[in-house]
C-alpha cells in the first residue's frame, strides 16, 4: 500500500545549553564565532552528550534530541511516549517551528497546527466571540475560515450564552473547552496535541478524545499526540514512538510500544529507602524511606485484594519547627489517576512544628478497595503548606493479587480501578 | 515503520524546518498570509489598553494635552526656548505627539521577544507580526492625537491667520513612514540584541531620553540657543526629519533635503541590519531568552 507522507524528520537534533547565561556564555558564544569565521566546526557541538539528567555530566551542552528520523503518514496518528526530559516536548517544538534544529531537517506537507498549551494568546479581557477569532489566527487560519466553523466551535465548547463575555469572567472548565474547540475544529491538515488533555473533567476529555478521533479517522488528517496517559494514547493512536534520553528507542503499533516502555520504567519494588548521601530533599527535610508494610510494620511486597495494606514514610526533619506533612498520589500504570491522599488529615504532626529528628507517617489503605492491578505511589515531602521538598515520582508499586474468595463462583477479569465491596440490599417487592 | 512511499524527489513539501536559513530574506508572503492574525492584533491593542477606565479612548487625548502643558512650562516658559512665533500649543503638541509615536513604538518593539515569550514559545507564526501589529495600533493612537493637533492647527491658521502652512505640507506622510520605519529597524535591532544578554535594556530609556533632548523635540534647530550644537545635531537622524514635518505645518525652521535624504539612507540601512538579526534571533531565541 502506497500512502502519502505528510511528515519526514531526518537526522533531526538538538543541542541545548545547560546552566545560567552570564559572562561564560559569552567567551563561548566568542570561541564559536571565531571557529565559525575559521570555517571550522563549532567546537562545543562535539562535547555535547546524551541527555541523561540523573548523571551530572561534564559538559554544559547536552544533546536534547540524537538523530532522530521517522516519518507520517498522511491521516496517520502517532503517539510520542517517553519519561520526562525525554525530548518529547523539544521535538514538538521542532515540529510545531517554535524553536530551530541544530542539525538535521523536516519536511512537512499541509498545514500545522500545534496545541501545546490551551488558549495560547486568549486575552483575558476580549470576549469569547473575539478570542475565538484571535486563537484560530495565531493557529493559521484565516478570518474567512474561522467565521466558517464558528457555529460549531461554540456548540462544541457549550458556551452560546457567553460568546459576549470577556473570558475572564469564564469557569476554568468554560475556558479550556473553548480553547480546546478552537483548536479542534480549525482545519490544519496536521494537528500536534500535547498533553492538553491533563485538564478539564472526565466527561470533557472523552469529549476532546471523541473529536481527535474524528480528526483523524474521519476528516483524514494527520495527529501528533504526546501524553502520560497510556489509556488515551492507546485507543487514539495506530502507531507511537518512544523516546529515550533524545533517541528514538522503539517504533511501532502502539500496544507493543507502550508495553515496552511501561516493562523499562515502571517501578518493580514494593520498598525505597535512601542512603544518607543520595539526594532525597533540601536542607529543610528529606524523605528516607518508602514502604508498603502489612499490620505488624512487615515490608510486603504482594498482598490480597481484601487485606488492607499500609504506606509507611520515614522523614527526616533538618531545620527546627518546619512544618511538613506528606502526600501520596495513586496511579495506575497507565497513569490514571486513581486517589490523593496526605497526612494532613492527621493531626498530632501534620503541618505542625516539627523538631529535628526522624518521623514515621502511616497511611492505611483498606481491604476491599484495591483492584488485583499494579498501582504506583508517588510521594510529595511538603514544607509550610505549599513547598514542595522533594518528589519520588512512582517510587514504589502496590501489588494486589485476587485469591477468588469474593467471587463466589464469577471467573474471569474483574474490571476497574478499584473494586469496593459496597453494600447491597435486595427486598422482595 | 513505514510502508513504500512515492518517489520523494518529486514530491511538493509546504514546510520545511532546516537548521539554518538564510537571514536576510523577509516573507512577506508569510506575513501576508498571516494579515488576519495582524489586524486582529492591532484591535486587540487598541481596545484593551482602556478597558476598565471610565474615561476610555479619552486618555489618547488627554495625553498630549498634559505632556504639551507640561514641555510649554518647561521648555517655553523656563528653559526659555522660543518656539518661532508660532502658538506654543501647537508647537508642542505637534512635537510631544510625534515623539510619543516614536519613544513608545521603540520602546514596545525592542521588547517583542521578552515580552511574548510565553505565546512565541508555544506557537509559530511570523515573529514580524508582532512589531508591525504594534506599529499599527501605535499608529491609530498617533491619528488621534494628530486629529486633536489638526483642529488647533486649523484654529491658528483659518481662523487665527498666525500660521502659514507651508507646501512642503505634502511631504508630511513620507516623513512620517521614514520616522517609523526607524522606530521598527531600532526596535527590532535592539529586542534581537537583547534575547541572551539583557544588559542592553538597561540602556534603552536612557538612550530615549538621551535623544529626546537631541532630536528638536521641544525647540527648533534655527533657535539660536541651539546654534553652537547645529552643525552635530544634524547627524541625529530624526534631527532633518522632525524638522522637515514641522516646517510643512508651521512654515518656520528648516526643510534640509540633504540631511533627509542622509536619515532615509541611515534608516534602511538600520531596517536591514534591524531584520537580519531579528531573522537570525527568531528561530531560537526561545532556547535562550
Amino acid at each position: 500500500m502506497s500512502r502519502e507522507v505528510a511528515i519526514r524528520v531526518e537526522n533531526l537534533s538538538k543541542l541545548y545549553r545547560l546552566g545560567q547565561i552570564t559572562t561564560g556564555t559569552l567567551t563561548h558564544d566568542l570561541k564559536r564565532w571565531a571557529a565559525k569565521m575559521q570555517g571550522k566546526e563549532d567546537p562545543f557541538m562535539k562535547v555535547g552528550e546524551e541527555n541523561d539528567r540523573t548523571k551530572k555530566g561534564g559538559s554544559d551542552y547536552t544533546w536534547v534530541l540524537k538523530d532522530i528520523n521517522f516519518e507520517i503518514n498522511k491521516g496517520d496518528t502517532l503517539g510520542i511516549i517517553g519519561k520526562n526530559g525525554a525530548g518529547k516536548s523539544t521535538l514538538l517544538k521542532i515540529l510545531s517551528r517554535v524553536t530551530a534544529p541544530t542539525k538535521g531537517e523536516i519536511k512537512i506537507k499541509g498545514r500545522i497546527a500545534s496545541l501545546l498549551e490551551v488558549g495560547t494568546g486568549f486575552h483575558p479581557d476580549l470576549s469569547g466571540r473575539e478570542n475565538i477569532y484571535m486563537n484560530g489566527a495565531i493557529l493559521g487560519m484565516t478570518r474567512h475560515e474561522i467565521t466558517r466553523k464558528f457555529d460549531e466551535i461554540v456548540d462544541f465548547a457549550g458556551i452560546e450564552k457567553y460568546v459576549g463575555t470577556p473570558v475572564k469572567r469564564y469557569s476554568s472548565g468554560m475556558y479550556v473547552r473553548l480553547a480546546f474547540a478552537v483548536a479542534a475544529f480549525l482545519e490544519p491538515e496536521i494537528l500536534i496535541v500535547d498533553e492538553v488533555l491533563a485538564v478539564g473533567d472526565a466527561e470533557f476529555q472523552r469529549k476532546c478524545m471523541g473529536r481527535l478521533k474524528d480528526v483523524s479517522v474521519n476528516d483524514g488528517r494527520t495527529v501528533i499526540f504526546v501524553s502520560h496517559n497510556m489509556t488515551a494514547m492507546q485507543s487514539l493512536c495506530n502507531r507511537t514512538i518512544m523516546l529515550e534520553r533524545g533517541q528514538i528507542k522503539m517504533t511501532g503499533d502502539t500496544d507493543t510500544v507502550i508495553n515496552h516502555y511501561l516493562n523499562t520504567y515502571v517501578s518493580t519494588s514494593s520498598t525505597k529507602v535512601w542512603d544518607e548521601h543520595e539526594s532525597s530533599g533540601n536542607d529543610y527535610a528529606r524523605l528516607r524511606s518508602v514502604k508498603v508494610v502489612d499490620d505488624e510494620g512487615v515490608a510486603i511486597s504482594n498482598s490480597f485484594i481484601e487485606e488492607g495494606v499500609n504506606i509507611e514514610t520515614t522523614y527526616q526533619c533538618l531545620e527546627e519547627g518546619s512544618k511538613l506533612y506528606v502526600s501520596l498520589v495513586i496511579k495506575n500504570q497507565k497513569d490514571d489517576l486513581i486517589f490523593i491522599s496526605s497526612s494532613i488529615s492527621e493531626d498530632v504532626w501534620s503541618m505542625n512544628p516539627h523538631p529535628l529528628g526522624t518521623y514515621k507517617t502511616t497511611c492505611k489503605v483498606p481491604g476491599n478497595l484495591l483492584n488485583d492491578i499494579t498501582y504506583k505511589v508517588t510521594v510529595f515531602l511538603i514544607r509550610n503548606s505549599t513547598d514542595v521538598v522533594y518528589t519520588a515520582e512512582d517510587i514504589i508499586i502496590i501489588e494486589k493479587t485476587d485469591p477468588g474468595n469474593n467471587r463466589r463462583g464469577l471467573y474471569g477479569k474483574w474490571g476497574g480501578l478499584v473494586r469496593p465491596i459496597l453494600d447491597w440490599r435486595t427486598i422482595k417487592l | 515503520m513505514v510502508e513504500k512511499t512515492v518517489p520523494v524527489e518529486k514530491e511538493k513539501w509546504d514546510i520545511h524546518i532546516v537548521a539554518n536559513r538564510r537571514n536576510l530574506e523577509l516573507n512577506i508572503a508569510e506575513i501576508w498570509r498571516y494579515r488576519d492574525l495582524l489586524m486582529l492584533f492591532v484591535k486587540k491593542d487598541i481596545i484593551t489598553v482602556y478597558k476598565q477606565t471610565i474615561l476610555g479612548p479619552v486618555w489618547f487625548v488627554l495625553q498630549p494635552i498634559f505632556s504639551t502643558l507640561v514641555y510649554s512650562v518647561i521648555f517655553g516658559q523656563l528653559a526659555g526656548f522660543s518656539s518661532s512665533g508660532i502658538p506654543p500649543y501647537a508647537f508642542y503638541l505637534i512635537s510631544v505627539t510625534l515623539w510619543s509615536y516614536f519613544s513608545d513604538t521603540l520602546n514596545i518593539t525592542s521588547k517583542t521577544f521578552t515580552d511574548n515569550s510565553s505565546i512565541f514559545g508555544k506557537v509559530y507564526f511570523p515573529r514580524l507580526i508582532m512589531p508591525l501589529s504594534k506599529i499599527m495600533s501605535g499608529l491609530a493612537k498617533f491619528f488621534i492625537q494628530f486629529c486633536l493637533f489638526l483642529a488647533f492647527w486649523a484654529y491658528y491658521v483659518f481662523i487665527k491667520h498666525s500660521i502659514t502652512p507651508s507646501i512642503y505640507i505634502v511631504f508630511t506622510p513620507l516623513i512620517l513612514l521614514v520616522i517609523i520605519t526607524m522606530a521598527l529597524a531600532f526596535g527590532v535591532l535592539i529586542t534581537s540584541m537583547t534575547t541572551k544578554y539583557r544588559d542592553l535594556t538597561f540602556l534603552i530609556a536612557f538612550g530615549l531620553q538621551l535623544m529626546m533632548y537631541a532630536t528638536p523635540v521641544a525647540y527648533s534647530i534655527s533657535d539660536p540657543k541651539v546654534a553652537k550644537w547645529k552643525h552635530l545635531l544634524w547627524y541625529n537622524p530624526l534631527t532633518s526629519l522632525f524638522e522637515g514635518f514641522k516646517y510643512g505645518f508651521f512654515g518656520t525652521g528648516e526643510f534640509n533635503v540633504p540631511w533627509m535624504l542622509y536619515s532615509t539612507c541611515f534608516t534602511l540601512i538600520m531596517l536591514m541590519i534591524g531584520i537580519y538579526t531579528f531573522n537570525k534571533v527568531e528561530k531560537r531565541f526561545i532556547d535562550t531568552v
